[in-house]
């Protein structure tokens, strides 16, 4: 029976020599790279975002494949996810008839090729020029990174630290994170700061109605809030 | 599985890895599409019951149960219809945007101990970002269709799905704290055996801290109370007023399958996974405890169990939904972020303060130990390290273990 199986699948046989793990990694960084240059060309801004997703989700379709799906859900999580749809938010809560179509001048079309094409000479020549790149064949695919990550925050490095002294207690990455998180917050509150809608509040009949002899005191309410509202249009 | 075919067929390698990639794939794409029928049948049941009425009745007998295919059909034969001022590519793109974010996030989600499409090291995590791309599809939808409503429907599901991914991170921490994983399959491991060894019922603030991943997990798929997206007594049908036949129905499938899997999600974090809420498979001496040497027999009744638990979940979404009214948006955004968030904060140090000071429970040694489950980084390792199975305060201890097996 295990013979009939393989006689019936002989016509596949000639994909068994296909390297998949380059095919698949070719196909991705083909996605990437294309939609990443149609991001550039295409003059419609919601599709330059739709394009911008694509390229992005390549890439972390890149970090799946080489086995740090951490790095991978995180560029799904903080790029694809977050960043786009506040991107597309943004785009389309700004995006009056000036925006939707953009052209680009030509002379900054040739000013950004010159740009681009020395960024790339220059990865291109620090990427080569790395030793341990140019061996061919592909390293071996290390462990799976969420807990020994988790590990490092704390002070506790599986990997050693860079002189190879494994079992001395190394110092964490636990004091650099928590001075970027909250500077990140800072920024957050200066951004919602800066967003709050200042104008006062037209109160609503209702208010009128029950109140007439006072005027409705000015109420600041939270930022998020009356800030979403502006936005949507909806509930005021 | 792709072990066994290589071993006891003689399949070469490849050509196993890849079958047994398809059956997956079908698998996963027959819960999505199977569970939509019967979901949309049961919705409709479920709202003709609570509006004191019948339902579909005809169709297929007594209880109308062949309705959603019948309508299945007459969808596939409807016009495909696009507005004249539409954006043709992205229009049609949008319902598999959404479609494929939520076939994807099922890749990662564990039905029972080896059943899961992908085993993640960072399975939670995936499922998190992955269900967030789902408004993606949406925001498409509503800019391409170039319509006032559809537009207006799209800002609104952004607005409510960006601010809720706050309280719902928030809220998926928890288990991964207690576990010490993001790996889903160890985080049902760990809640083996009896129905208290289950997170919701770890300690008070797991408890509460449910009813909000819950709450914020309807807000994060648009049911009511917070369709605000779709509302259609203010929007029509909001981002899908311009859909007809297939694709129409593609945004169904894609709510219908993330309903499913927050729901699912749901009963992997807090609610025991596949483990029953008593260890039948144990006390009947079928496994030793530990899922490991579990026979097939066990696994299907594990898988048993998630369905039953996530189709719970869905259940009373639907429950929620014809019985609430819809909230306005600035009451969405009050309970997300006036309500939800601080309340999810607030449990989530409550939960870190309780593993440090009563890591056993309230009563010492009541808890039930489960089984020691090894993470899957360990398990090239060739060592014997518990890793995962320690309170937090215990940290430090067991990273030195780590550290000196590493050597």
């Amino acid at each position: 029976m295990t013979e009939c199986l393989l006689a019936a699948t002989t016509w596949l046989l000639p994909f068994a020599a296909i390297d998949w793990h380059g095919l698949f990694f070719l196909l991705f960084a083909a996605i990437a790279c294309g939609a990443a240059i149609m991001v550039v060309l295409t003059d419609n801004v919601v599709r330059m975002a739709l394009h911008l997703v694509l390229s992005l989700g390549a890439t972390a379709g890149l970090f799946f494949l080489a086995g740090s799906e951490f790095v991978g859900a995180m560029q799904l999580m903080i790029y694809v996810g977050g960043t786009l749809v506040l991107l597309v938010f943004g785009v389309m809560l700004t995006a009056q008839t000036q925006l939707v179509s953009l052209r680009t001048p030509a002379a900054d079309r040739v000013l950004a090729g010159i740009l681009a094409a020395a960024l790339f000479a220059v990865l291109v020549q620090s990427a080569v020029s790395v030793e341990a790149w140019r061996r061919p064949g592909r390293a071996e695919v290390s462990a799976p990174t969420a807990t020994p990550l988790g590990m490092a925050l704390l002070g506790v490095r599986v990997d050693g630290d860079a002189a190879g002294h494994e079992s001395r207690p190394l110092s964490g990455y636990l004091l650099p994170f928590e001075i970027v998180s909250v500077h990140l917050l800072v920024v957050l509150i200066g951004a919602a700061y800066l967003a709050r809608a200042k104008r006062r509040r037209t109160p609503r009949a209702v208010e009128l109605v029950a109140s007439v002899d006072p005027p409705p005191p000015v109420q600041t309410r939270s930022e998020a809030g009356e800030s979403a509202s502006v936005l949507v249009g909806g509930g005021r | 599985m792709a072990e066994f075919l290589i071993e006891t067929i003689g399949l070469p390698s490849w050509l196993a890895w890849t079958a047994v990639a398809a059956v997956a794939a079908f698998l996963i794409l027959n819960v999505i599409a199977g569970g939509a029928l019967v979901f949309i049948w049961a919705e409709r049941k479920i709202a003709a019951r609570i509006q004191d009425r019948l339902g579909p009745t005809r169709t297929g007998g007594r209880f109308g149960w062949l309705q959603s295919l019948a309508d299945g059909i007459k969808l596939l034969a409807k016009e495909d219809l696009m507005p004249d001022g539409a954006d043709g590519m992205l229009f049609r793109l949008a319902p598999y945007v959404s479609f494929c974010a939520s076939f994807c996030a099922f890749i990662a989600l564990p039905f029972a101990f080896d059943v899961v499409g992908l085993r993640l090291n960072v399975g939670v995590f995936f499922v998190v970002a992955v269900l967030g791309l789902e408004v993606f599809g949406v925001i498409l939808a509503g800019y391409a269709s170039a319509s006032k409503w559809s537009l207006f429907g799209a800002m609104r599901e952004a607005a409510q799905v960006v601010s809720y991914e706050v309280p719902l991170g928030m809220c998926v921490v928890v288990p991964v704290m207690l576990a010490g994983s993001m790996d889903l399959v160890t985080i049902a491991e760990k809640q083996a055996g009896w129905l208290t060894n289950w997170y919701i019922f770890h300690d008070p603030f797991t408890f509460v801290i449910f009813w909000v991943y819950y709450t914020c997990a309807v807000a994060s798929v648009n049911r009511a109370p917070f369709d605000l997206a779709e509302a259609e007594s203010e929007l029509v049908a909001g981002f899908h007023t311009e859909y007809s036949g297939l694709r129409w129905s593609f945004f169904f499938m894609a709510e219908y399958g993330s309903m499913f899997l927050v729901s699912a999600l749901a009963a992997v974090l807090f609610l025991g996974g596949w483990n029953g809420p008593v260890p039948i498979a144990s006390l009947l001496g079928w496994s030793d405890g530990s899922s490991l040497s579990a026979p097939y027999a066990v696994r299907l009744l594990g898988c048993a169990n998630l369905m039953g638990k996530a189709t719970a979940g869905v259940l009373v979404m639907m429950w929620i939904r014809w019985t609430l009214p819809r909230l306005r948006i600035d009451q969405v955004m009050t309970t997300c972020l006036k309500y939800c968030t601080p309340i999810a904060a607030l449990m989530f140090a409550g939960v870190m303060l309780w593993q440090l000071f009563l890591p056993g429970g309230l009563v010492p040694g009541s808890r039930h130990q489960a089984a020691a489950v090894r993470e899957a980084w360990l398990e090239g390792r060739g060592d014997r390290v518990p890793s995962t199975n320690v309170p937090l305060g215990v940290v430090p201890a067991t990273s030195r273990q780590v550290v000196g097996v590493s050597q």
